[in-house]
Protein backbone atom coordinates (compact mmCIF):
# COMPACT_ATOMS: atom_id res chain seq x y z
CA UNK A 1 0.00 0.00 0.00
CA UNK A 2 1.22 3.52 -0.76
CA UNK A 3 1.92 6.11 1.93
CA UNK A 4 -0.73 8.53 0.67
CA UNK A 5 -3.77 7.35 -1.26
CA UNK A 6 -6.65 9.35 -2.69
CA UNK A 7 -9.62 7.31 -3.88
CA UNK A 8 -12.18 9.15 -5.99
CA UNK A 9 -11.57 12.27 -3.86
CA UNK A 10 -13.87 15.25 -4.35
CA UNK A 11 -13.80 18.51 -2.44
CA UNK A 12 -16.37 21.28 -2.78
CA UNK A 13 -16.09 24.69 -1.12
CA UNK A 14 -19.34 26.32 0.03
CA UNK A 15 -21.27 23.10 -0.49
CA UNK A 16 -24.93 23.63 -1.31
CA UNK A 17 -24.61 27.39 -1.69
CA UNK A 18 -24.81 29.52 -4.80
CA UNK A 19 -21.06 29.95 -5.05
CA UNK A 20 -20.31 26.23 -4.73
CA UNK A 21 -16.88 25.49 -6.12
CA UNK A 22 -15.58 22.03 -6.93
CA UNK A 23 -11.84 22.30 -6.32
CA UNK A 24 -11.03 18.60 -6.58
CA UNK A 25 -13.12 16.41 -8.80
CA UNK A 26 -12.85 12.62 -8.49
CA UNK A 27 -9.10 12.42 -8.03
CA UNK A 28 -7.33 9.04 -7.82
CA UNK A 29 -3.70 9.33 -6.84
CA UNK A 30 -1.21 7.47 -4.72
CA UNK A 31 2.16 8.65 -3.48
CA UNK A 32 4.83 6.15 -2.40
CA UNK A 33 6.80 6.33 0.82
CA UNK A 34 10.19 7.97 0.32
CA UNK A 35 9.31 9.54 -3.04
CA UNK A 36 9.74 13.15 -4.14
CA UNK A 37 6.61 14.24 -5.98
CA UNK A 38 6.19 17.68 -7.52
CA UNK A 39 2.66 18.92 -8.15
CA UNK A 40 2.18 21.47 -10.91
CA UNK A 41 -0.89 23.27 -12.12
CA UNK A 42 -2.36 26.67 -12.80
CA UNK A 43 -3.95 28.81 -10.10
CA UNK A 44 -7.26 27.25 -9.12
CA UNK A 45 -6.37 23.78 -10.34
CA UNK A 46 -6.80 22.33 -6.83
CA UNK A 47 -3.15 21.98 -5.78
CA UNK A 48 -3.44 23.69 -2.40
CA UNK A 49 -6.75 21.99 -1.66
CA UNK A 50 -5.06 18.68 -2.36
CA UNK A 51 -2.17 19.55 -0.02
CA UNK A 52 -4.53 20.43 2.82
CA UNK A 53 -6.21 17.04 2.56
CA UNK A 54 -2.97 15.19 3.26
CA UNK A 55 -2.91 16.18 6.93
CA UNK A 56 -6.60 16.56 7.46
CA UNK A 57 -6.85 20.37 7.44
CA UNK A 58 -9.59 19.81 4.90
CA UNK A 59 -11.74 16.69 4.81
CA UNK A 60 -13.04 15.13 1.58
CA UNK A 61 -16.59 16.00 0.52
CA UNK A 62 -16.72 12.51 -0.92
CA UNK A 63 -14.14 9.81 -1.49
CA UNK A 64 -11.34 8.74 0.80
CA UNK A 65 -7.94 10.12 1.73
CA UNK A 66 -5.64 7.56 3.40
CA UNK A 67 -2.31 8.46 4.99
CA UNK A 68 -0.20 5.49 6.02
CA UNK A 69 -3.40 3.43 5.97
CA UNK A 70 -5.27 5.85 8.26
CA UNK A 71 -8.40 7.67 7.15
CA UNK A 72 -8.18 11.45 7.70
CA UNK A 73 -11.88 11.52 8.62
CA UNK A 74 -11.15 9.40 11.67
CA UNK A 75 -10.72 11.97 14.45
CA UNK A 76 -8.85 9.55 16.72
CA UNK A 77 -6.10 9.09 14.18
CA UNK A 78 -6.01 12.66 12.90
CA UNK A 79 -3.37 13.76 15.44
CA UNK A 80 -1.15 10.84 14.52
CA UNK A 81 -1.52 11.82 10.84
CA UNK A 82 -0.62 15.43 11.59
CA UNK A 83 2.44 14.24 13.43
CA UNK A 84 3.51 12.13 10.46
CA UNK A 85 2.78 14.78 7.84
CA UNK A 86 4.34 18.22 8.27
CA UNK A 87 3.10 21.22 6.29
CA UNK A 88 5.00 24.25 5.04
CA UNK A 89 2.88 27.08 3.66
CA UNK A 90 3.50 29.83 1.16
CA UNK A 91 3.75 32.89 3.39
CA UNK A 92 6.79 32.51 5.66
CA UNK A 93 5.49 35.16 8.09
CA UNK A 94 2.14 33.58 8.79
CA UNK A 95 3.28 30.20 10.03
CA UNK A 96 5.77 31.06 12.76
CA UNK A 97 4.04 31.32 16.11
CA UNK A 98 6.62 32.21 18.75
CA UNK A 99 8.75 35.33 19.11
CA UNK A 100 12.01 33.33 19.30
CA UNK A 101 13.19 30.83 16.67
CA UNK A 102 13.82 27.89 19.01
CA UNK A 103 10.49 28.40 20.80
CA UNK A 104 8.77 28.23 17.46
CA UNK A 105 10.45 24.95 16.53
CA UNK A 106 9.42 23.64 19.97
CA UNK A 107 5.76 24.51 19.36
CA UNK A 108 4.91 21.19 17.68
CA UNK A 109 6.59 18.88 20.22
CA UNK A 110 5.10 20.96 23.06
CA UNK A 111 1.65 20.29 21.62
CA UNK A 112 2.44 16.57 21.68
CA UNK A 113 3.11 16.79 25.41
CA UNK A 114 6.71 15.55 25.37
CA UNK A 115 9.15 15.96 28.28
CA UNK A 116 11.10 19.27 28.30
CA UNK A 117 14.52 17.61 27.82
CA UNK A 118 13.18 15.46 24.96
CA UNK A 119 11.80 18.60 23.28
CA UNK A 120 15.15 20.36 23.74
CA UNK A 121 16.99 17.48 22.03
CA UNK A 122 14.52 17.38 19.13
CA UNK A 123 14.65 21.15 18.64
CA UNK A 124 18.46 21.24 18.59
CA UNK A 125 18.54 18.33 16.16
CA UNK A 126 15.92 19.87 13.84
CA UNK A 127 17.69 23.24 13.76
CA UNK A 128 20.94 21.47 12.89
CA UNK A 129 19.25 19.57 10.07
CA UNK A 130 18.17 22.81 8.39
CA UNK A 131 21.48 24.50 9.24
CA UNK A 132 19.92 27.25 11.38
CA UNK A 133 21.50 26.47 14.77
CA UNK A 134 23.23 29.81 15.07
CA UNK A 135 19.94 31.68 14.65
CA UNK A 136 18.15 29.83 17.45
CA UNK A 137 17.77 32.91 19.67
CA UNK A 138 16.75 35.28 16.88
CA UNK A 139 13.33 36.87 16.50
CA UNK A 140 11.63 35.58 13.31
CA UNK A 141 11.11 39.06 11.86
CA UNK A 142 14.88 39.53 11.67
CA UNK A 143 15.33 36.51 9.36
CA UNK A 144 15.15 36.40 5.56
CA UNK A 145 12.27 34.64 3.81
CA UNK A 146 14.37 31.59 3.00
CA UNK A 147 15.51 31.31 6.61
CA UNK A 148 11.94 31.58 7.87
CA UNK A 149 10.88 28.74 5.57
CA UNK A 150 13.75 26.62 6.87
CA UNK A 151 12.52 27.29 10.42
CA UNK A 152 9.06 26.15 9.34
CA UNK A 153 10.64 22.95 7.99
CA UNK A 154 12.53 22.50 11.28
CA UNK A 155 9.21 22.88 13.13
CA UNK A 156 7.87 19.87 11.23
CA UNK A 157 11.10 17.86 11.67
CA UNK A 158 10.99 18.36 15.45
CA UNK A 159 7.74 16.37 15.43
CA UNK A 160 9.51 13.42 13.73
CA UNK A 161 7.60 13.99 10.53
CA UNK A 162 7.83 11.27 7.86
CA UNK A 163 6.39 13.35 5.07
CA UNK A 164 6.70 17.03 4.21
CA UNK A 165 3.98 18.73 2.22
CA UNK A 166 5.22 22.07 0.90
CA UNK A 167 2.60 24.36 -0.61
CA UNK A 168 4.47 26.77 -2.89
CA UNK A 169 7.15 27.35 -0.25
CA UNK A 170 9.28 29.48 -2.55
CA UNK A 171 6.60 31.65 -4.19
CA UNK A 172 7.41 34.68 -2.01
CA UNK A 173 11.19 34.27 -1.88
CA UNK A 174 14.10 35.78 -3.76
CA UNK A 175 16.26 33.48 -5.94
CA UNK A 176 18.75 32.90 -3.14
CA UNK A 177 16.02 31.96 -0.65
CA UNK A 178 14.48 29.67 -3.25
CA UNK A 179 17.77 27.82 -3.71
CA UNK A 180 18.22 27.51 0.09
CA UNK A 181 14.79 25.98 0.60
CA UNK A 182 15.07 23.56 -2.33
CA UNK A 183 18.55 22.48 -1.20
CA UNK A 184 17.25 21.79 2.33
CA UNK A 185 14.29 19.80 1.03
CA UNK A 186 16.49 17.68 -1.27
CA UNK A 187 18.95 17.02 1.53
CA UNK A 188 16.18 15.82 3.87
CA UNK A 189 14.79 13.63 1.11
CA UNK A 190 18.15 12.04 0.31
CA UNK A 191 19.57 11.70 3.83
CA UNK A 192 16.47 10.77 5.79
CA UNK A 193 14.21 9.33 3.15
CA UNK A 194 11.44 11.80 4.03
CA UNK A 195 8.54 11.65 1.58
CA UNK A 196 8.21 15.02 -0.19
CA UNK A 197 5.11 16.48 -1.81
CA UNK A 198 6.24 19.73 -3.38
CA UNK A 199 3.75 22.12 -4.93
CA UNK A 200 5.36 24.76 -7.09
CA UNK A 201 5.09 27.16 -9.98
CA UNK A 202 8.78 26.95 -10.79
CA UNK A 203 9.50 24.30 -13.41
CA UNK A 204 13.21 24.19 -12.56
CA UNK A 205 12.22 23.08 -9.06
CA UNK A 206 9.86 20.41 -10.37
CA UNK A 207 12.65 19.07 -12.58
CA UNK A 208 14.54 17.70 -9.53
CA UNK A 209 11.58 15.55 -8.39
CA UNK A 210 11.24 11.82 -9.15
CA UNK A 211 7.71 12.31 -10.30
CA UNK A 212 5.55 15.18 -11.56
CA UNK A 213 1.78 15.27 -11.24
CA UNK A 214 0.01 17.85 -13.36
CA UNK A 215 -3.26 19.11 -11.92
CA UNK A 216 -5.95 20.59 -14.12
CA UNK A 217 -9.50 21.49 -12.97
CA UNK A 218 -9.28 19.24 -9.94
CA UNK A 219 -7.98 16.16 -11.73
CA UNK A 220 -4.56 14.70 -12.39
CA UNK A 221 -4.14 15.59 -16.07
CA UNK A 222 -0.70 14.03 -16.46
CA UNK A 223 1.55 11.96 -14.25
CA UNK A 224 5.07 10.82 -14.95
CA UNK A 225 8.78 11.53 -14.54
CA UNK A 226 9.86 15.14 -15.16
CA UNK A 227 11.39 14.00 -18.47
CA UNK A 228 8.10 12.56 -19.69
CA UNK A 229 6.05 15.54 -18.59
CA UNK A 230 8.38 18.24 -19.92
CA UNK A 231 8.87 16.46 -23.26
CA UNK A 232 5.32 17.48 -24.15
CA UNK A 233 6.05 21.18 -24.60
CA UNK A 234 2.92 22.02 -26.67
CA UNK A 235 0.71 20.16 -24.17
CA UNK A 236 2.18 22.10 -21.24
CA UNK A 237 1.71 25.41 -23.05
CA UNK A 238 -1.86 24.55 -23.84
CA UNK A 239 -2.49 24.19 -20.08
CA UNK A 240 -0.95 27.60 -19.47
CA UNK A 241 2.23 26.21 -17.92
CA UNK A 242 5.88 26.70 -18.71
CA UNK A 243 8.57 24.07 -19.08
CA UNK A 244 12.16 24.43 -17.83
CA UNK A 245 14.20 26.74 -20.04
CA UNK A 246 16.45 23.90 -21.28
CA UNK A 247 13.41 21.85 -22.36
CA UNK A 248 11.97 24.83 -24.17
CA UNK A 249 15.23 25.65 -25.98
CA UNK A 250 15.81 22.06 -27.07
CA UNK A 251 12.22 21.79 -28.29
CA UNK A 252 12.55 24.98 -30.36
CA UNK A 253 15.87 23.78 -31.79
CA UNK A 254 14.36 20.42 -32.72
CA UNK A 255 11.59 22.27 -34.50
CA UNK A 256 14.26 24.09 -36.52
CA UNK A 257 15.55 20.72 -37.65
CA UNK A 258 18.52 20.46 -35.30
CA UNK A 259 18.67 16.84 -34.15
CA UNK A 260 18.90 16.81 -30.36
CA UNK A 261 17.95 13.83 -28.17
CA UNK A 262 14.58 13.82 -26.37
CA UNK A 263 14.14 14.38 -22.65
CA UNK A 264 16.50 17.30 -22.04
CA UNK A 265 15.34 19.18 -18.94
CA UNK A 266 18.42 20.59 -17.23
CA UNK A 267 20.90 23.15 -18.52
CA UNK A 268 23.83 20.76 -18.12
CA UNK A 269 22.10 18.18 -20.30
CA UNK A 270 21.40 20.83 -22.95
CA UNK A 271 25.04 21.98 -23.01
CA UNK A 272 26.22 18.39 -23.33
CA UNK A 273 23.77 17.66 -26.16
CA UNK A 274 24.78 20.81 -28.03
CA UNK A 275 28.46 19.97 -27.69
CA UNK A 276 27.82 16.47 -29.01
CA UNK A 277 25.81 17.97 -31.87
CA UNK A 278 28.50 20.48 -32.91
CA UNK A 279 31.23 17.78 -32.77
CA UNK A 280 29.07 15.58 -34.98
CA UNK A 281 28.33 18.22 -37.58
CA UNK A 282 31.96 19.35 -37.83
CA UNK B 1 10.19 55.90 11.33
CA UNK B 2 8.35 53.00 12.91
CA UNK B 3 11.20 50.54 12.82
CA UNK B 4 12.95 51.53 16.04
CA UNK B 5 10.12 50.64 18.41
CA UNK B 6 11.04 48.05 21.02
CA UNK B 7 8.43 46.13 22.94
CA UNK B 8 8.59 46.60 26.68
CA UNK B 9 11.83 47.76 28.17
CA UNK B 10 13.68 44.51 28.77
CA UNK B 11 17.38 45.06 29.43
CA UNK B 12 19.18 41.77 28.66
CA UNK B 13 21.60 40.66 31.35
CA UNK B 14 22.55 37.88 33.70
CA UNK B 15 22.18 39.43 37.16
CA UNK B 16 20.60 37.73 40.18
CA UNK B 17 17.34 39.48 39.34
CA UNK B 18 17.48 38.27 35.74
CA UNK B 19 18.00 34.70 36.87
CA UNK B 20 15.11 34.66 39.33
CA UNK B 21 11.95 32.70 38.55
CA UNK B 22 9.59 35.28 37.00
CA UNK B 23 6.67 33.89 39.00
CA UNK B 24 8.49 34.56 42.28
CA UNK B 25 9.42 38.02 41.04
CA UNK B 26 5.83 38.92 40.19
CA UNK B 27 4.45 37.59 43.49
CA UNK B 28 7.12 39.25 45.64
CA UNK B 29 6.63 42.53 43.78
CA UNK B 30 2.88 42.47 44.45
CA UNK B 31 3.44 41.72 48.15
CA UNK B 32 6.14 44.39 48.40
CA UNK B 33 3.85 47.02 46.89
CA UNK B 34 1.15 45.97 49.35
CA UNK B 35 3.55 46.44 52.25
CA UNK B 36 4.58 49.86 50.97
CA UNK B 37 0.92 50.82 51.39
CA UNK B 38 0.42 49.07 54.74
CA UNK B 39 3.49 50.25 56.66
CA UNK B 40 3.73 54.00 56.52
CA UNK B 41 6.16 54.93 59.28
CA UNK B 42 9.50 56.62 58.71
CA UNK B 43 11.64 53.59 59.62
CA UNK B 44 9.69 51.35 57.20
CA UNK B 45 10.16 53.86 54.39
CA UNK B 46 13.85 54.01 55.12
CA UNK B 47 14.02 50.23 54.79
CA UNK B 48 11.92 50.24 51.60
CA UNK B 49 14.14 52.87 50.00
CA UNK B 50 17.28 50.98 50.97
CA UNK B 51 15.91 47.74 49.49
CA UNK B 52 14.92 49.47 46.26
CA UNK B 53 18.37 51.02 45.97
CA UNK B 54 20.11 47.67 46.54
CA UNK B 55 17.84 45.98 43.96
CA UNK B 56 18.60 48.71 41.43
CA UNK B 57 22.32 48.16 41.90
CA UNK B 58 21.96 44.36 41.78
CA UNK B 59 19.98 44.44 38.52
CA UNK B 60 22.92 45.72 36.46
CA UNK B 61 20.54 48.03 34.60
CA UNK B 62 22.10 51.50 34.11
CA UNK B 63 20.72 53.89 36.75
CA UNK B 64 19.86 56.56 34.19
CA UNK B 65 17.64 54.04 32.36
CA UNK B 66 15.83 53.20 35.59
CA UNK B 67 15.36 56.86 36.48
CA UNK B 68 14.04 57.54 33.00
CA UNK B 69 11.09 55.28 33.79
CA UNK B 70 9.99 57.96 36.28
CA UNK B 71 9.82 60.58 33.54
CA UNK B 72 6.28 59.94 32.22
CA UNK B 73 4.89 60.14 35.77
CA UNK B 74 6.99 63.08 36.91
CA UNK B 75 4.09 65.52 36.73
CA UNK B 76 1.79 63.29 38.75
CA UNK B 77 4.41 62.98 41.48
CA UNK B 78 4.93 66.75 41.59
CA UNK B 79 1.20 67.46 41.53
CA UNK B 80 0.54 65.06 44.43
CA UNK B 81 3.40 66.62 46.37
CA UNK B 82 2.06 70.17 45.96
CA UNK B 83 -1.51 69.15 46.80
CA UNK B 84 -0.35 67.52 50.01
CA UNK B 85 1.76 70.55 50.98
CA UNK B 86 -1.31 72.73 51.30
CA UNK B 87 -4.11 70.37 52.20
CA UNK B 88 -2.96 69.06 55.58
CA UNK B 89 -4.02 70.84 58.76
CA UNK B 90 -1.27 71.41 61.33
CA UNK B 91 1.45 73.86 62.28
CA UNK B 92 1.31 76.67 59.71
CA UNK B 93 4.59 77.84 58.18
CA UNK B 94 3.43 80.27 55.52
CA UNK B 95 0.19 81.38 53.94
CA UNK B 96 -0.28 82.07 50.23
CA UNK B 97 -3.70 83.62 49.49
CA UNK B 98 -6.20 80.91 50.59
CA UNK B 99 -3.64 78.13 51.03
CA UNK B 100 -1.68 77.40 54.16
CA UNK B 101 1.61 75.58 53.98
CA UNK B 102 1.99 73.31 57.02
CA UNK B 103 4.85 71.33 58.49
CA UNK B 104 2.68 68.18 58.44
CA UNK B 105 1.91 68.90 54.80
CA UNK B 106 5.59 68.82 53.85
CA UNK B 107 6.04 65.52 55.69
CA UNK B 108 2.97 63.97 54.07
CA UNK B 109 3.94 65.23 50.60
CA UNK B 110 7.39 63.66 50.91
CA UNK B 111 5.85 60.38 52.08
CA UNK B 112 3.37 60.10 49.25
CA UNK B 113 5.86 61.11 46.57
CA UNK B 114 8.39 58.60 47.90
CA UNK B 115 5.68 55.96 47.87
CA UNK B 116 4.90 56.67 44.20
CA UNK B 117 8.59 56.67 43.25
CA UNK B 118 9.13 53.33 45.01
CA UNK B 119 6.11 51.82 43.27
CA UNK B 120 7.31 52.89 39.84
CA UNK B 121 10.94 51.93 40.36
CA UNK B 122 10.16 48.47 41.70
CA UNK B 123 7.64 47.72 38.93
CA UNK B 124 10.04 48.85 36.23
CA UNK B 125 12.76 46.69 37.78
CA UNK B 126 10.51 43.72 37.04
CA UNK B 127 10.03 44.67 33.39
CA UNK B 128 13.70 45.62 32.98
CA UNK B 129 14.94 42.25 34.20
CA UNK B 130 12.24 39.95 32.78
CA UNK B 131 11.71 39.39 29.05
CA UNK B 132 8.10 39.74 27.84
CA UNK B 133 8.13 36.02 26.96
CA UNK B 134 9.06 35.03 30.51
CA UNK B 135 6.43 37.39 31.89
CA UNK B 136 3.86 35.66 29.68
CA UNK B 137 4.92 32.23 30.95
CA UNK B 138 4.74 33.51 34.52
CA UNK B 139 1.26 34.89 33.88
CA UNK B 140 0.06 31.56 32.51
CA UNK B 141 1.51 29.67 35.44
CA UNK B 142 0.20 32.06 38.12
CA UNK B 143 -3.28 32.25 36.62
CA UNK B 144 -3.65 28.51 36.04
CA UNK B 145 -5.22 27.82 39.49
CA UNK B 146 -8.11 30.08 38.41
CA UNK B 147 -8.81 27.86 35.42
CA UNK B 148 -11.40 25.93 37.40
CA UNK B 149 -13.38 29.17 37.73
CA UNK B 150 -13.41 29.49 33.95
CA UNK B 151 -10.42 31.79 33.50
CA UNK B 152 -8.76 30.96 30.14
CA UNK B 153 -5.16 31.17 31.45
CA UNK B 154 -3.51 29.28 28.58
CA UNK B 155 -5.48 31.13 25.92
CA UNK B 156 -4.53 34.52 27.39
CA UNK B 157 -0.86 33.55 27.43
CA UNK B 158 -1.05 32.22 23.86
CA UNK B 159 -2.64 35.50 22.76
CA UNK B 160 0.22 37.42 24.39
CA UNK B 161 2.82 35.20 22.69
CA UNK B 162 1.26 35.68 19.27
CA UNK B 163 0.90 39.42 19.85
CA UNK B 164 4.57 39.69 20.76
CA UNK B 165 5.49 37.71 17.66
CA UNK B 166 3.35 39.81 15.30
CA UNK B 167 3.84 43.35 16.61
CA UNK B 168 7.11 43.85 14.66
CA UNK B 169 5.57 42.25 11.54
CA UNK B 170 2.52 44.50 11.70
CA UNK B 171 4.64 47.59 12.33
CA UNK B 172 6.68 46.78 9.23
CA UNK B 173 3.45 46.33 7.30
CA UNK B 174 2.03 49.67 8.55
CA UNK B 175 5.20 51.35 7.36
CA UNK B 176 4.81 49.74 3.94
CA UNK B 177 1.14 50.71 3.62
CA UNK B 178 1.90 54.29 4.68
CA UNK B 179 4.58 54.57 2.04
CA UNK B 180 2.29 53.06 -0.59
CA UNK B 181 -0.46 55.57 0.26
CA UNK B 182 1.97 58.48 0.45
CA UNK B 183 3.36 57.59 -2.97
CA UNK B 184 -0.20 58.02 -4.27
CA UNK B 185 -0.53 61.43 -2.67
CA UNK B 186 -1.95 60.68 0.77
CA UNK B 187 -1.02 63.22 3.43
CA UNK B 188 -0.62 62.18 7.06
CA UNK B 189 1.21 65.18 8.48
CA UNK B 190 -0.91 68.30 7.90
CA UNK B 191 -4.39 69.41 8.91
CA UNK B 192 -6.18 69.42 12.25
CA UNK B 193 -6.74 66.40 14.48
CA UNK B 194 -10.02 65.37 12.82
CA UNK B 195 -8.51 65.57 9.35
CA UNK B 196 -5.48 63.55 10.38
CA UNK B 197 -7.66 60.90 11.99
CA UNK B 198 -9.72 60.67 8.83
CA UNK B 199 -6.52 60.28 6.83
CA UNK B 200 -5.61 57.24 8.94
CA UNK B 201 -8.51 55.25 7.47
CA UNK B 202 -6.62 54.29 4.28
CA UNK B 203 -3.92 52.81 6.53
CA UNK B 204 -6.17 51.00 8.97
CA UNK B 205 -8.46 49.29 6.45
CA UNK B 206 -5.71 47.39 4.57
CA UNK B 207 -3.90 46.71 7.85
CA UNK B 208 -6.97 45.10 9.40
CA UNK B 209 -7.74 43.09 6.29
CA UNK B 210 -4.25 41.70 6.19
CA UNK B 211 -4.26 41.01 9.94
CA UNK B 212 -7.39 38.89 9.55
CA UNK B 213 -5.85 37.01 6.64
CA UNK B 214 -2.73 36.38 8.68
CA UNK B 215 -4.83 35.15 11.59
CA UNK B 216 -6.58 32.71 9.30
CA UNK B 217 -3.36 31.30 7.90
CA UNK B 218 -1.73 31.19 11.32
CA UNK B 219 -4.65 29.23 12.76
CA UNK B 220 -4.26 26.71 9.95
CA UNK B 221 -0.50 26.43 10.53
CA UNK B 222 -1.07 25.93 14.27
CA UNK B 223 -3.61 23.22 13.62
CA UNK B 224 -1.24 21.51 11.19
CA UNK B 225 1.26 21.37 14.04
CA UNK B 226 -1.13 19.50 16.33
CA UNK B 227 -2.24 22.48 18.41
CA UNK B 228 -5.42 21.72 20.32
CA UNK B 229 -5.43 24.15 23.21
CA UNK B 230 -3.58 23.95 26.49
CA UNK B 231 -4.66 20.43 27.46
CA UNK B 232 -1.82 17.93 27.49
CA UNK B 233 0.68 20.57 26.42
CA UNK B 234 4.19 20.77 27.87
CA UNK B 235 6.85 23.46 27.66
CA UNK B 236 10.45 23.20 26.56
CA UNK B 237 11.57 26.01 28.84
CA UNK B 238 9.57 25.15 31.93
CA UNK B 239 9.97 27.63 34.78
CA UNK B 240 12.10 26.45 37.68
CA UNK B 241 12.26 27.83 41.20
CA UNK B 242 15.88 27.70 42.37
CA UNK B 243 18.16 28.70 45.25
CA UNK B 244 18.04 32.44 44.55
CA UNK B 245 14.25 32.36 44.66
CA UNK B 246 14.10 30.63 48.06
CA UNK B 247 16.68 33.13 49.32
CA UNK B 248 14.53 36.01 48.07
CA UNK B 249 11.40 34.56 49.65
CA UNK B 250 13.29 34.04 52.94
CA UNK B 251 14.55 37.61 52.85
CA UNK B 252 11.05 38.86 52.21
CA UNK B 253 9.62 36.91 55.17
CA UNK B 254 12.29 38.39 57.47
CA UNK B 255 11.50 41.89 56.15
CA UNK B 256 7.80 41.45 56.81
CA UNK B 257 8.43 40.15 60.32
CA UNK B 258 10.72 43.10 61.10
CA UNK B 259 8.18 45.60 59.77
CA UNK B 260 5.41 44.01 61.84
CA UNK B 261 7.67 44.15 64.88
CA UNK B 262 8.34 47.86 64.39
CA UNK B 263 4.68 48.59 63.83
CA UNK B 264 3.54 46.71 66.96
CA UNK B 265 6.25 48.19 69.19
CA UNK B 266 5.29 51.79 68.40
Amino acid sequence: MSFIEFHDLTHCYNLGQKNEHRAIDGLDLSIEKGSFTAILGQNGSGKSTLAKHINGLLLPTSGICLVDGKDTRNLEELWQIRRQVGMVFQNPDNQLIAAVVEDDVAFGPENLGLEPQVIRAKVDEALKAVNMTKYKNFAPHLLSGGQKQRIAIAGALAMDTECLVLDEPTAMLDPQGRAEVLRTVRKLHEERGITIVYITHFMEEAAVADRVVLMDSGRAAADGTPREIFADVPGMKKRGLDVPLAAEVSWQLRRQGIKLPDGIITEDELVEALEAYTCQSN
Amino acid sequence: MLSNITIGQYFPGNSILHRMDPRVKVLLLLLFLLEVFLFSNAVAYGIFSAITLVMMLLSGVPLCMLLRSLKPLWWIILFTFVIHLFSNPGTPIATVWLFTLTWEGIQMGCFISLRLILLILMSSLLTFTTSPLKLTDAMESLLSPFRRFGLPAHELAMMMTIALRFIPTLIEETDKIMKAQQSRGADFTTGNVMKRLRNMVPILVPLFLSAFRRADELAMAMEARCYRGGIGRTQMKSLKTGGIDYLAIGGFVILTAALLGIKLST
